[in-house]
């Protein structure tokens, strides 16, 4: 075996924030006091709260050394399927941070905040453009924000129009958090298996879809990495009985400039700036998760929108079908600003390029592989490619197992155990950024653990032993929870 | 393209091992009718050079401080954030990780969550907090419909003192599962009217905010005593969690759950986002919370370390059944938060938020002085209301052109308080500032 590039590296230990300084230190320079103090009701204040006393300098030792503990894509590849962990470009964080976006007030009137509303129009029109729907809401926080937002929609179209449906369609290839998404509007999700090759069947469709049928929330590409080639059966289906087609744009990054989803049967759909326009994923967030849909449910979007008057950009909240609010302001601001300048940067043919590369490198993912691990649904995939782990159990070797070997590798492991179709599911989305001498390694280091599993099994088991700390208790964790130290 | 590593040559070979003819052949699949035929109408890709161009002039397009004084609090405030938490939260081991779904090669945003679950319950003298929501406003409906679990009831009675933003947000999450908002007076002090509360059967939650949306402090102990009465949890809404630096915390005055803003501590106001949903509540109710939770555990060896925890209450195990669909947080303003925390320390937060008030009480002695009627006697923190008078529209023009800001006008939301200015002052406005405003809008 080739040296693999994960090492233990410089790895110091570091206590909990709490554990070190000493009263009366303070890591803040504090503003001079040009004021008197003023007298205040005893019975109203407390005793502040017990939060421990630090210098800069431990303030930053102590970040500084926890930071070294994590893994980012900044460390190396990160092929977390259906989570697209692009590489996050540095010139868009100097962006975001320009005192004249930093610095805004959300409250501020409009003719002081040109700026900020000409950035988020545009960046309205560019999504509209790449997903070819008609209008667009910035507002929600992220993608199961962004899907909820979607479902509100699709409830307030069936409400206006007198009808009242339950039922809404997921494919088990749809994305995790739909059916909770689904939930949340008090529609019940109706569960639909994907044909053996793993794309849904119209008849399927057409089988189930009836009038009190609010619509079907789709993820197309699906989670499986494969186009729902029906789709425009299946959306034909579901416009017939009244019902509205909800896409999960996830996995978006396959298909920019190829394949608009408003002109194939989409009425509504999602995107997750963190995902497919380079925006950084901040170890959970924060992200945002743009909705995008035709002029049908246009009326119901969220306020106050983006409006343009003559050359003067407002904000308006004069739509009153509208569903309201999702959250106090605009949408995650910060985060539009990265994937502005993200598609600005890029232009048409970046884009374009992106895709085509991203479904590059997951198809080369796969044949090579295919031979080494499980490939369920054997067929030309999208941007990402699923994998099991049926080859290995004789050996009693699981996803996980190969999974925590990968990070004695020196790679961030797949998304595993999901899509649920999949029993043991390895899911791999190497994304455009990745180098073929990167995937290379990926591929050699994979290969070269499925030979461990077989000559030495045990040392998957214990896997990994390169990280700060070795595989966690997880069941002790959950059934004694201790939340806070 | 400099973020596309592939050269011509990478392409042709990787094409031939995967079978393709030319990098079309991989869309084969695709139906033509699904594809589309012209390419996108964006403009050409720019350099990082135009880029910058370009968005430092959209950026200058915007009025900010120091240039302009901006009396401006209402759900967003501007305090100082110390060099050290952005250069720290800019280490991109940090910012471009993943949700810590792997706990070994994530330890780092692991255990910075779990320090700031800790010092977030600290701060609101709470049992337990997660890892993040969206905003405080996302927060608050997340925290009723939690109620509502909880109690397995369906009718939320909310103060009218609740910021006007949580009020609607709100609204947008409760619509479809046609449970029934209450909203609960105003009294003439500024507090809320919590008299109404014993007479209300079926409640889940009684909601108020304090400081509230007047910035007066709200009379915490006596609403959570009517609550628990009527059978409702008591849930906590704020704004301005720099106030807790200072005045007596929800948790030790019977809050279920509190709930809110933190975008004062340490993340930038950024137009309205991204913010920092906090939430926190007792131990007893931690199995129907929102959100994902960080706990403590061991390794193989014995080693402690941390994980994602309790994730049976969460959309990608429990799908429909699930206690709410957040999935990504807001992770990073978490940390951020954490390290501004721990960058002020106890007695920093402490001594801050003196100051924040002091300031404050400056502004509102002063305008007093200058003949402005203050028409709220509740205590306040950083955030008052004055009445300038029905005439004071062209005044506040005139100072925008002046670039003072003279706070935030109520008749948006409050028709009958029109001529009322929302106002505040943090830590970053100095007083000369304050004497400026005080002497223009007295001539």
């Amino acid at each position: 075996m080739k040296e693999p590039q994960g090492t233990s590296g410089l790895i110091l230990n570091e206590p909990l924030l709490w554990e070190k300084g000493k009263k009366g230190r303070c890591g803040f320079s504090m503003p001079r006091r040009d004021v008197v103090p003023s007298p205040l009701d005893e019975g109203l204040t407390g005793d502040g709260p017990d939060f421990p006393d630090l210098s800069e300098v431990d303030v930053v030792r102590h970040y500084t050394r926890l930071s070294q503990w994590n893994f980012g894509v900044d460390t190396g590849m990160y092929p977390l399927g259906s989570c697209t962990m692009k590489y996050n470009p540095k010139i868009n964080e100097r962006e975001a941070s320009l005192p004249g976006f930093a610095g805004a007030h959300p409250l501020l009137p409009p003719d002081l905040s040109q700026g900020a509303l000409e950035l988020m129009y545009r960046l309205e029109q560019y999504l509209a453009e790449i997903t070819g729907m008609d209008a667009v809401t910035l507002q929600p926080a992220a993608g199961a924000h962004g899907e909820l937002t979607g479902m509100l929609l699709i409830h307030a179209y069936h409400k206006s129009r007198g009808s009242h449906r339950l039922k809404i369609i997921v494919p088990d290839t749809a994305h995790g958090t739909n059916p909770a998404s689904a939930a949340l509007c008090g529609f019940h999700p109706v569960a639909v298996k994907s044909g053996e090759d793993g794309i849904i069947p119209a008849e399927a469709i057409t089988a189930i879809m009836d009038e009190d049928t609010a619509g079907i929330m789709i993820t197309n590409p699906n989670t499986l990495g494969l186009f729902e080639e029906n789709i425009r059966e299946i959306a034909e289906v579901v416009h017939s009985k009244g019902g509205l087609v909800y896409g999960d744009g996830a996995n978006m990054n396959a298909v920019m400039g190829i394949v608009q989803m408003g002109k194939i049967g989409f009425d509504v759909m999602h995107l997750n700036l963190h995902k497919t326009f380079s925006t950084p994923h901040g170890g959970g967030g924060p992200g945002s998760g743009p909705v995008c849909v035709k002029d049908i449910l246009e009326p119901f979007l969220p306020v106050p929108r983006v409006i343009k008057k003559g050359d003067e950009y407002l904000l308006s909240g004069d739509f009153p079908e509208s569903i309201g609010k999702l959250q106090a302001f605009y949408g995650n601001f910060g985060v539009m600003i990265k994937a502005c300048s993200y598609i600005m940067s890029m232009g048409s043919e970046g884009l374009k390029r992106a895709s085509q590369l991203a479904v590059l490198n997951a198809n080369y993912i796969k044949e090579h592989l295919k031979d080494s691990l499980y490939l369920p649904y054997d067929r030309a995939c999208m941007h990402e490619c699923v994998f099991s782990d049926r080859l290995q159990e004789a050996e009693k070797i699981t996803t996980l197992d190969m999974a925590k070997r990968l990070m004695d590798y020196g790679f961030h492991p797949p998304t595993i155990y999901f899509p649920l179709v999949v029993h043991g599911a390895m899911m791999i989305e190497p994304t455009e950024t990745e180098s073929k001498e990167d995937i290379d390694r990926f591929i050699e280091a994979l290969k070269s653990i499925v030979a461990e599993a077989g000559k030495d099994p045990d040392l998957l088991r214990r896997a990994p032993t390169r990280p700060k700390v070795r595989r966690l208790d997880e069941t002790a964790a959950a059934r004694k929870p201790r939340l806070t130290g | 393209m400099r973020y596309l590593p592939h050269t011509e040559e990478d392409v042709s070979s990787m094409l031939r091992a995967v079978g393709a003819k030319d990098i079309n052949d991989l869309f084969s699949m695709i139906p033509g009718n699904c594809k589309i035929e012209n390419n996108l109408k964006l403009p050409e890709g720019l350099t990082e050079w135009e880029l910058n161009t370009l968005m430092d002039s959209l950026s200058k397009n915007m009025a900010v401080s120091p240039a302009y004084k901006i009396f401006m609090g209402a759900g967003s405030y501007n305090h100082y954030i110390p060099e050290s938490v952005s250069y720290l939260l800019g280490r991109s081991e940090f910012s471009t990780a993943y949700t810590p779904y792997q706990p070994e090669i994530s330890q780092g945003t692991l255990q910075a969550i779990y320090e700031y679950q800790t010092l977030v319950t600290r701060l609101l003298g709470m049992e337990v907090a997660n890892a993040s929501m969206y905003d405080g406003a996302s927060a608050l409906a997340e925290a009723l419909l939690m109620a509502i679990r909880v109690t397995k009831r369906k009718k939320v009675a909310i103060s009218k003192l609740i910021h006007p933003y949580y009020r609607d947000t709100v609204r947008t999450y409760l619509e479809p599962g046609n449970y029934e908002i209450v909203e609960l007076p105003r009294l003439e002090d500024g507090k809320t009217d919590i008299s109404g509360v014993a007479g209300m059967d079926d409640l889940a939650a009684v909601a108020i905010q304090s400081p509230n949306f007047f910035g007066c402090i709200e009379d915490l102990r006596s609403t959570g005593e009517v609550a628990h009465k009527s059978g409702a949890l008591f849930v906590l809404s704020f704004t301005e969690p720099m106030a807790y630096g200072l005045f007596k915390n929800p948790g030790c005055q019977g809050a279920d759950i509190v709930c809110g803003e933190g975008q004062s501590l340490g993340i930038p106001q950024s137009f309205g986002g991204p913010g920092l949903g906090m939430f926190a509540c007792r131990m007893k109710h931690v199995r129907n919370m929102p959100g994902r939770l960080v706990g403590k555990t061991t390794d193989m060896d014995g080693k402690p370390g941390f994980v994602l925890t309790l994730a049976t209450r969460e959309q990608h195990i429990r799908r429909e059944k699930a206690k709410s669909n957040i999935c990504t947080n807001n992770s990073l303003c978490a940390l951020a938060s954490a390290m501004y925390m721990a960058s002020l320390g106890g007695t920093g937060i402490r001594e801050l938020a003196c100051l924040n008030y002091d300031k404050a009480e400056y502004l509102k002695r002063g305008l007093k002085e200058a003949g402005f009627y203050i028409p709220f006697s509740s205590p306040t923190f950083n955030e008052f209301v004055v009445n300038f008078g029905e005439n004071f529209k062209d005044t506040y023009k005139k100072l925008m052109e002046q670039r003072i800001i003279a706070g935030v006008s109520l008749a948006t939301w409050y028709p009958e308080l029109s001529g009322h200015y929302l106002l505040c002052v943090t830590e970053t406005m100095g007083r000369e500032d304050m004497d400026t405003l005080i002497k223009e809008v007295r001539s």
